[in-house]
């Protein structure tokens, strides 16, 4: 009790700091779950120290993979708020004791599947408990693989961690920018198997696929609007490159961007009444948001980020994550209030959220190949994914399942 | 149908488990559905836009021909020709870094390719549009597009009939020099030429 009490000085002082209400530090007899309701500042945010007891092997691993990305650090027990133990032989069995309140606070046995997946659902408990956020242990996330470097590449599957991943395309051809429709395993993509880029539904649980837009010469970065009924996309269809909206099938076709410079990377606000894209005024490039029914385009100031591209709109509605230009790239995250500036993250690029709003997957450049990281945006934690077939790049994190 | 069945029940059971995972007590047991099963190959690809579903297209220019684009033929008028990348190679047209603006040193190369399909009318051409790798992907892939139809423009102001020239954007995923240098990235950025023939017979 002594010896942890400076840790919850630091984590006051910390948040003291960075200039937010103080009333997040505790007071000596409050409860451990006030406690880690945390100013949650990208990047300056401390990590919530446990300690890790009993488990080995690949438990161990995916408790510490999980646990980390999503805020947590790994302390001696005499340093840590919780802490964790249990053990795992034929299956995960764990407890979360809250050291302030001296209780348990968490206690299960995990059975079925296998111990990958059982020690994932003990993570979740863990954050749940703890943060009051669902954790993204059984999350999924798709993303494009280039395995052989001649600019084909295949769409992939996987869970959040790369874990068991499959192709779900066999057409040897580049493709790009997998994008989830909400509710229901399926995806949207672009590829080029007709010859130009086009997009598609494919509905992975039937094995089927359509094409949903095939217009003009240029068909790409399909996103998909929360509710599932709407596609925004980058096309060429009237000459230039702009933005369009669709219906999710493909129909109904409606440009709302009409300038001759270069449109990309469209994204929905959780509440479907924006996309936010990335433009070019006067060549210089922006972040704009302009209505899912047309209208003015505005733009979105992202002050000592230059040239953003690739935003994505947190679910919670709170944040804009995107890729900053310099001589590298960043990861950047703004209030999407514009309330603050941009936040200078990590080096990466094509940032995508968690489903809880908390973390975010993206690609950064390892030896010329991109490999997938994933970032805990408020204490800057963060994990490389295990390399799946080549470069692997534009990761889409499933919004629907937690 | 049957792994469909098997698959779409493990997300339900997962789901549930997702909400019910919440309420702890001493000494509860979870029990965790089988993990996803892999999803099945694919299928039946459409080849042509017809197999697609309908597309019933609404949208009106709002302020008139003259602030848009010059409007593309289907990509499908070019899958019937023979493409000839080697006859116009020597006409590749390089750009600025980050830019899709045709520079004046290369409006010699434009007017060659002009002059090569002036030469033959039943020709057609493809512009590929490329970038070098300093660009994210999909911006990459609007730029390289953005640098094609710069070239169709251009092709259009030396009496080009526009419904000759499709567009293509590779992005970056075509380098035509693989390596990580100035050197490098000036030869990748460009709109490359491949002269389509009528197939014979056609």
């Amino acid at each position: 009790m002594k010896k942890n009490f400076p840790n919850f000085l630091k984590i006051c002082f910390s948040i003291f700091l960075t200039g937010a209400a103080v009333n997040f530090c505790p007071g000596q007899d409050s409860g451990a779950i006030q406690i880690n309701k945390r100013a949650d500042i990208p990047g300056l945010t401390k990590p919530i120290p446990v300690s890790l007891d009993g488990f080995s092997g690949e438990v161990a691993d995916v408790l510490k993979f999980d646990l980390y990305v999503q805020g947590f650090s790994f302390v001696a027990p005499d340093a840590a708020q919780y802490l964790i133990s249990g053990s795992a032989g034929d299956s995960v069995t764990g407890s979360v004791t809250d050291k302030l309140a001296k209780k348990v606070i968490l206690s299960n046995r995990y059975t079925g599947t296998n111990l990958r997946r059982q020690a994932h659902a003990f993570a979740n408990d863990i954050v749940f408990t703890i943060t009051g956020k669902k954790g993204i242990g059984l999350t999924q996330i798709a993303f494009k693989a280039q395995p052989t470097g001649n600019g084909a590449g295949e769409i992939y599957v996987s869970d959040f961690d790369g874990h068991d991943a499959q192709p779900v395309t066999h057409d040897d051809v580049i493709v790009s920018h997998p994008s989830w429709a909400p509710g229901r395993l399926a995806l949207f993509y672009n590829s080029y198997k007709l010859g130009n880029p086009d997009i598609y539904f494919h509905d992975l649980s039937a094995g089927q696929r359509s094409l949903v837009a095939h217009y003009g010469n240029l068909n790409i970065s399909p996103a998909v609007s929360p509710d599932g009924t709407k596609l925004a996309l980058i096309s060429d269809k009237d000459g230039w490159v702009d933005l369009y909206v669709a219906d999710a099938d493909g129909g109904n076709l409606k440009r709302l961007t009409k300038s001759p410079e270069d449109e990309s990377s469209p994204c929905w606000s959780p509440d479907g009444k924006w996309i936010c894209f990335a433009t070019k005024i006067d060549g210089r490039r922006l972040l704009a948001k302009v209505s899912a029914d047309g209208g003015e385009v505005q733009t979105i100031p992202t002050r000592g980020a230059p040239n953003p591209t690739e935003p994505d709109w947190s679910p919670d509605g709170k944040w804009i994550a995107f890729t900053s230009q310099t001589s590298e790239f960043d990861i950047c995250v703004m209030p999407a209030d514009g309330s603050k500036d941009p936040v200078v993250l990590v080096p990466g690029e094509a940032p995508s959220w968690s489903p809880n709003s908390r973390t975010l997957i993206f690609s950064h450049s390892v030896r010329y190949q991109q490999t997938l990281s994933v970032l805990d945006v408020f204490t800057k934690q963060v994990k490389d994914v295990g390399r799946i077939a080549g470069s692997d790049s534009e990761p889409a994190w499933r919004k629907d399942m937690n | 149908m049957k792994t469909t069945l098997v698959y779409s029940l493990a997300f339900t059971l997962a789901a549930t488990l997702a909400a019910t995972g919440c309420k702890h007590t001493t000494g509860k047991v979870t029990a965790l559905p089988a993990a996803p099963t892999p999803p099945p190959a694919v299928d039946q690809v459409p080849t042509t836009r017809n197999s697609g579903p309908e597309r019933a297209t609404t949208y009106t220019p709002p302020n008139g021909p003259d602030t848009t684009g010059i409007a593309l033929p289907p990509s499908e008028d070019m899958y019937g020709m023979n493409p000839d990348p080697a006859a116009l190679a020597a006409f590749t047209v390089h750009f600025a870094y980050d830019s899709a603006a045709i520079r004046k040193s290369e409006q010699v190369n434009l007017q060659e390719v002009a002059k090569a399909l002036s030469a033959d009318p039943k020709t057609k051409v493809l512009v590929e549009g490329n970038c070098d790798e300093r660009g994210t992907e999909e911006y990459n892939r609007s730029l390289g597009e953005r640098r094609a139809l710069a070239a169709r423009e251009a092709l259009a102001k030396l009496g080009v009939d526009s419904t000759r020239v499709f567009v293509r954007s590779y992005g970056k995923d075509k380098p035509a020099d693989p390596g990580h240098d100035e050197a490098a990235w000036q030869k990748n950025r460009r709109d490359d030429f491949v002269l389509l023939h009528p197939k014979p017979g056609a």
